[in-house]
């Protein structure tokens, strides 16, 4: 394996008593997309949320570059150059798209990504940019998600479940911009339910299951019926690689 | 015509709540906080100005130049330490520290001070009034006190809407952790929402000791008018605070005029009223979801 660009160690996170994530460990190289899948409740969100810096880890580390990111909050995160758009969109209702993306720059790197380089991915962007977020269709919601985290130039984009709450074509146009992404040279985290558009996006899967990982290969690899197996707990036992 | 001057006084007055209470909203608006010691603090401005400004040789018309800068500063620390910590807990600690703060200090206050009343100097203007008619008489430090409410308010909305900081603001009070992962750092953010709040405070509380005088327990009933303009009007909604504060300045004076002992009830029936027809406010927008 190339080095890697982003790397985590040993991850341990605990929700209360609950141990959400346990012994994580994943090494994603620049350029690659790996996805993170597993049944609700796996600790998919958890873990993205704690790369991200809004959850803190009981023990393990996070690196990004070579660098630890373990004590820095979100925003210094973002400043580094790891965006998580987050499950459920999270746009700011009150702001118009435009104001929506702008937050978005505010301790954006330097990079190919600024507002005008978003109106052009997505065009419709443009007409409605003075329009308040609340009033987007869910697609579209998740397409000013995106934005948002693009103009920040991230080297690496975390998203939390993509296509949750959006009709089968919203979630394929959304997904249709991350080959460009990775042309680009951005390097991608998915979680995400949805197998079939996750093993389209990714080339590597981790499969989650009760927070640790049950099954790892490359996308093109792996049989569906191990991965079902893997998702749902049956057969093979947690903590068993296949 | 006895009416006419009623509405007009209403308006006056309203100036003053407006400007008591735009930074009791902004601290709710952003973060959520109901600022128990909001009317506290005012008071505090009124003695910082008549202890600290004397000695700066500077006329007490100017006092403010000297302390809207120290409470601002103090509010960005008193945020950073007390508040977030309180914050951190949840919104009902922040009740309970607040009200915690309003009580230690008025007893201060009180056992420094004395509860004598106390007021600003600001000689003739005190006095100055234009009368239109025999009936209608306008202080001008009224007036004042009304216009730098307009201007304060005004201000912090373009502040809010046409600055990259101000933007921030907005997107942390909508979803905070959003804000987070789009690069605000929100407890800077909330300092400099709560320098704000503490600037407009001082600037209440050298108007009210300019217009008339403050003791050390006169706090709790400014920040009840305070409170009722900010839910009349809308909670959220700046534009809707200054509304509220002057339908309750006229409500209070319409209800004096037909009898004194009214003038604080017409305000509460005022405050009741909305809520039970129009709880959102005026010009709130009615909670999404």
């Amino acid at each position: 394996m190339t080095s890697s660009l982003l790397s985590v160690r040993d991850l341990t996170v605990h929700h209360g008593q609950l141990c959400a994530v346990r012994d994580f460990s994943l090494d994603v190289a620049e350029g690659e997309v790996v996805a993170i899948i597993g049944a609700n409740g796996a600790g998919k969100s958890t873990l993205l949320r704690t790369m991200a810096g809004l959850h803190s880890q009981t023990s393990g580390s996070i690196a990004l570059g070579g660098k630890d990111l373990g004590k820095l909050r979100p925003d210094q995160r973002l400043a580094e150059g790891l965006a998580l758009v987050p499950e459920g969109r999270r746009l700011f209702p009150s702001l118009t798209v435009e104001e929506n993306l702008r937050v978005g720059t505010h301790r954006a790197r330097s990079g190919p990504f600024d507002i005008e380089k978003v109106y052009e991915t997505f065009p419709w962007m443009l007409e409605r940019r003075r329009q308040p977020a609340a009033l987007l269709s869910g697609g579209e919601q998740q397409a000013v998600a995106v934005g948002r985290a693009l103009v920040a130039n991230p080297r690496v984009l975390l998203f939390d479940e993509l296509s949750l709450g959006l009709s089968p074509i919203a979630a394929k146009t959304i997904y249709s911009i991350l080959p460009k992404l990775v042309d680009g040279g951005m390097t991608i985290v998915i979680v995400e339910q949805d197998l079939g558009l996750a093993l389209q996006a990714a080339s590597r899967v981790q499969c989650l299951l009760e927070g640790r990982v049950v099954l790892e290969g490359e996308a093109s690899g792996l049989d569906r019926v191990a991965i079902e197996a893997a998702y749902f707990g049956v057969g093979t036992r947690a903590g068993t690689s296949l | 015509m006895s009416w006419v001057n009623a509405i007009v006084q209403g308006i006056l007055i309203g100036g003053f709540y407006a400007l008591f209470a735009c930074g009791l909203s902004l601290l709710f608006g952003v973060m959520g906080v109901i600022n128990l010691a909001h009317g506290d603090l005012a008071v505090i401005a009124g003695y910082v100005a008549v202890v600290l400004v004397p000695s700066t040789h500077l006329s007490m018309v100017w006092s403010f130049v000297v302390v809207v800068p120290i409470f601002a500063v103090g509010g960005y620390i008193l945020q950073r330490t007390l508040l977030q910590k309180a914050l951190d807990q949840g919104a009902f600690t922040t009740l309970l520290v607040t009200f915690g703060l309003s009580v230690i200090t008025e007893n201060a206050l009180l056992e420094n001070f004395t509860s004598n009343g106390q007021s600003i100097n600001i000689g003739n203007l005190i006095a100055d009034s234009w009368n239109p008619n025999s009936t209608v008489s306008i202080a001008f430090i009224n007036v004042v006190v009304l216009g730098v409410a307009v201007v304060v308010i005004l201000g912090l909305h373009l502040f809010l809407t046409r600055t990259p900081t101000g933007r921030l603001i907005r997107a942390v009070a909508d979803d905070k952790e959003a804000a987070q992962l789009s690069g605000a750092n929100f407890r800077h953010l909330f300092g400099i929402a709560t320098a704000i709040a503490m600037a407009t405070v001082a600037l209440a509380g050298i108007a009210s000791g300019m217009q008339t005088e403050f003791f050390p327990t006169s706090g709790t009933a400014n920040l009840l008018f305070a409170f009722e303009a900010v839910v009349i009007g809308g909670i959220g909604s700046l534009r809707g605070t200054l509304l509220g504060a002057i339908l309750l300045g006229v409500a209070q004076e319409i209800g004096a005029q037909i009898n004194p002992s009214y003038q604080i009830l017409a305000g509460h029936l005022l405050f009741l009223a909305i809520l039970a027809l129009r709880p959102q406010g005026l010009l709130g927008v009615r909670e999404a979801i």
